[in-house]
């Protein structure tokens, strides 16, 4: 399997200096994204039945367990459906070959590195891979060179980079933590701390994990830490808002599930369940409130992306092994869905040259495809069945009740409805009103029913196939994958 | 009751040299010119490299020689560098200040130095109450290290300009560092040098998203940046 983990962090690292440096970016970018895009979730896959019966241990710096696995598995397949979508995405924005050779060198570069956090056995491997998603996919968020988006990209860097700082103090702790018993030498690996577990002081790591939570956590976007996200998801070229909110979100929550693991060894379970249900109620409230009212289609997604963030540190919090399971099974619903949905609001501004809710009307009629798929995306992002988030929020509910969390379950169900009434409202605004006169007049009239490319269909009918298959029947090795990370992630406590 | 012993030679120096480190993050504070704070920010990082070299030959961590050097070339030499060249670049006239920058405080000098005392002090007794000390960590330079990050925070919070929020930044590095140093003294030289390859391509990174803020608004202030809202 070593073979299979150097591939996957060589082939996205090739595909980014392939779309950089090789003449004709226009015509080689999209052939070396789509291709490193489908090897690398072709990769993943091959992981997958490996790292659900074993560790898969490799030249010390190497790490892949169950808990790696599904989070490699969330961004293996965002990488790929994006990858593809991006190529009928650039083609319809425009911008021209310097445009498109610096978009498919950062769009591969930027999913190398959220591909490598997972797979990193040392926590300052996994500080220093989450640090080159801030810097490269900042860049990726200025690359439209409009106003909006060099601010949203500053606010971005400079916030991530602060609450890395942070990340990177935690780090210090936990290696001093670490270094009281394993001795100097101590590489900062994370099965060691777990395993040294009781031994550890206990103030380096109860500060290591707040430290954690709140750095990593700034980059999660939880709640008070959440400013920069709206900005740079709504900015971002859409290909890399889908990457930044089904992926980026998940592989810093990750970081911080690392953190838990040997905190929950050395303290007990409770001091990081309560620090993080504190964190994952208020960016529940947060984002539930403000998906009322959204005038920005891409800004409702990232608010929404705020509330699922909120809902998986709930599910941890929980701390029951079928709201662990959920967990896991949310952090793929939540990719496939959340993939999907940027998916399509990409299509709607291609379309509408907008992205102002206000200005996009009568959806369903003009994209047969993309509307409806849309709409499915919609459903499972707000937990209708049969999608799999109606099962990962069925599991997290039902593991609160059963862990004896009762009034944070009820929180729970009334904030996620909350959410599903702001998120819905909008959504069929923009699908099931029909176009006025005069706007259909002025942008986009019936004539132009039918979609702007079927390179930006295709990966969202593979979004909902999986969505589906999440909800309705999880293959036998995706189960014992998630049974193994539960494992994980509770036997450290 | 025991007799208060002086500290050792390596743990006086660690703690002088955070102090001076901590002065120099109020000099930040206070000053008003972008080509200034680049200047203070080479003398705090000229300090993280000597306090490497003290720990280094009092624990004998041979390690640490490498990292300081490594340290002095990134810190003193090529982010200065490339930050004086970005005023530089951004500046029309050669020798005066880049737009957007004098004037950029939302406080008073005096009321940010103010509010920078009562949040070092936070963080210093904060951290001190820790009690996190070993064999390699002096308790008051961590202290001394939690009071910087503070007012690094500060720093970037009162100025309105993209310059000095970068450069906030990166003294909130450099207070990582102090307190890496104290704590983590240890940590394999292979890590470390991530960590600062890690800084280069902040740097970069930050220096491009500079000019690209500077071509768009003609000024290094943030006061226009209030688009996106809600």
């Amino acid at each position: 399997m070593l073979g299979v983990i150097l591939a996957l962090l060589i082939v996205p690292l090739t595909a980014s200096l392939a779309a950089a440096l090789l003449p004709g970016s226009a015509k080689v970018g999209p052939v070396v994204t789509g291709t490193s895009g489908v090897a690398s979730f072709g990769l993943v896959l091959v992981l997958v039945p490996a790292a659900a019966h074993h560790d898969l241990d490799y030249l010390s710096y190497l790490r892949v367990d169950a808990l790696s696995a599904i989070f490699l598995l969330a961004t293996g397949f965002l990488y790929a459906v994006v990858g593809i979508y991006s190529i009928g995405y650039i083609r319809h924005h425009g911008h021209g070959d310097r445009y498109a050779r610096r978009f498919y060198a950062g769009f591969n570069l930027f999913a190398w590195a959220m591909l490598a956090a997972p797979m990193m056995s040392s926590l300052a491997l996994v500080w220093i891979a989450v640090e080159i998603t801030t810097v490269v996919s900042a860049l990726l968020v200025a690359i439209e060179d409009t106003d909006g988006a060099a601010e949203a990209a500053w606010k971005y860097v400079l916030i991530a980079s602060a609450g890395l700082s942070l990340g990177l103090l935690a780090t210090v702790f936990a290696y001093f933590a670490g270094a009281q018993v394993l001795g100097e030498h101590y590489n900062l690996a994370i099965q060691p701390l777990i395993a040294a577990g009781p031994r550890l002081p206990a103030t380096p790591v109860r500060l290591a994990f707040l430290l954690a939570l709140l750095g990593y956590g700034t980059k999660v976007g939880l709640f008070p830490v959440h400013t920069w996200l709206p900005d740079a998801h709504s900015e971002a070229p859409t290909p890399v808002s889908a990457l930044l909110s089904g992926s980026l979100l998940a592989v810093s929550l990750y970081a911080i599930l690392r953190y838990y693991q040997f905190t929950a060894a050395a303290l007990g379970s409770g001091f990081p369940r309560d620090a993080l249900l504190a964190f994952g109620v208020a960016s529940l409230l947060l984002a539930a409130l403000y998906l009322f009212g959204q005038r920005d289609i891409k800004r409702l997604l990232a608010y929404s992306s705020i509330e699922h963030m909120g809902i998986l540190a709930i599910g941890v919090s929980f701390g029951a092994p079928v709201a662990l399971a959920g967990v896991m099974l949310h952090v793929l619903s939540h990719a496939a869905a959340k993939g999907n949905a940027f998916m399509g609001a990409g299509v709607f501004t291609v379309k509408y040259g907008t992205k102002q809710i206000s200005n996009m009307r009568g959806v369903l009629d003009l994209l047969p495809w993309s509307g409806p798929l849309f709409l499915l995306a919609i459903f499972a992002l707000s937990a209708m069945p049969p999608s799999g988030i109606f099962r990962s929020e069925f599991q997290i509910v039902a593991g609160g009740l059963d862990s004896g969390n009762y009034a944070a379950a009820a929180v729970l169900v009334v904030l996620v409805t909350v959410a599903f009434f702001g998120l819905t409202t909008a959504s069929t605004r923009v699908l099931f009103t029909r176009a006025p006169r005069s706007l259909s007049a002025a942008a986009v009239g019936p004539s132009d029913r039918g979609e702007p490319s079927a390179w930006m269909v295709i990966p969202a009918v593979a979004g909902v196939a999986a969505l589906f298959l999440l909800g309705l029947h999880p293959p036998a090795e995706l189960t014992a994958l998630i049974s193994r990370a539960v494992t994980e992630l509770g036997a450290a406590r | 009751m025991d007799p208060v012993q002086a500290p050792g030679v390596y743990q006086g120096v660690a703690n002088v040299i955070a102090a001076v480190m901590l002065l120099l993050e109020f000099g930040l504070l206070r000053q008003a010119l972008a080509r200034d704070q680049v200047r203070l920010y080479m003398a705090q990082s000229a300090l993280i490299s000597v306090l490497a070299i003290v720990i280094a030959a009092d624990r004998n961590l041979p390690d640490l020689y490498a990292l300081a050097a490594l340290s002095a070339a990134l810190k003193v030499v090529a982010v200065p560098l490339v930050m004086r060249r970005l005023l530089g670049r951004t500046d029309p006239d050669e020798g005066e200040e880049a737009p957007g920058v004098a004037g950029s405080q939302t406080l008073s000098p005096a009321s940010a130095v103010l509010a920078g005392i009562v949040l070092a002090a936070f963080g210093f007794f904060c951290f001190g109450a820790l009690g996190i000390h070993g064999s390699a960590a002096p308790v008051l330079a961590l202290a001394l290290a939690g009071a910087m990050m503070l007012v690094a925070f500060l720093l970037m919070i009162v100025r309105r300009d993209v310059a000095s929020q970068a450069i906030g930044f990166f003294t909130l590095e450099n207070s990582v560092s102090l307190a890496a140093l104290v704590v983590a003294a240890g940590l394999p030289l292979i890590l470390e040098t991530a960590f600062l390859f890690d800084l280069l391509v902040a740097v970069v990174v930050f220096g491009m998203l500079i000019r690209t803020h500077h071509a768009r608004a003609e000024s290094l202030s943030t006061a226009d940046l209030t688009r996106l809202r809600g």
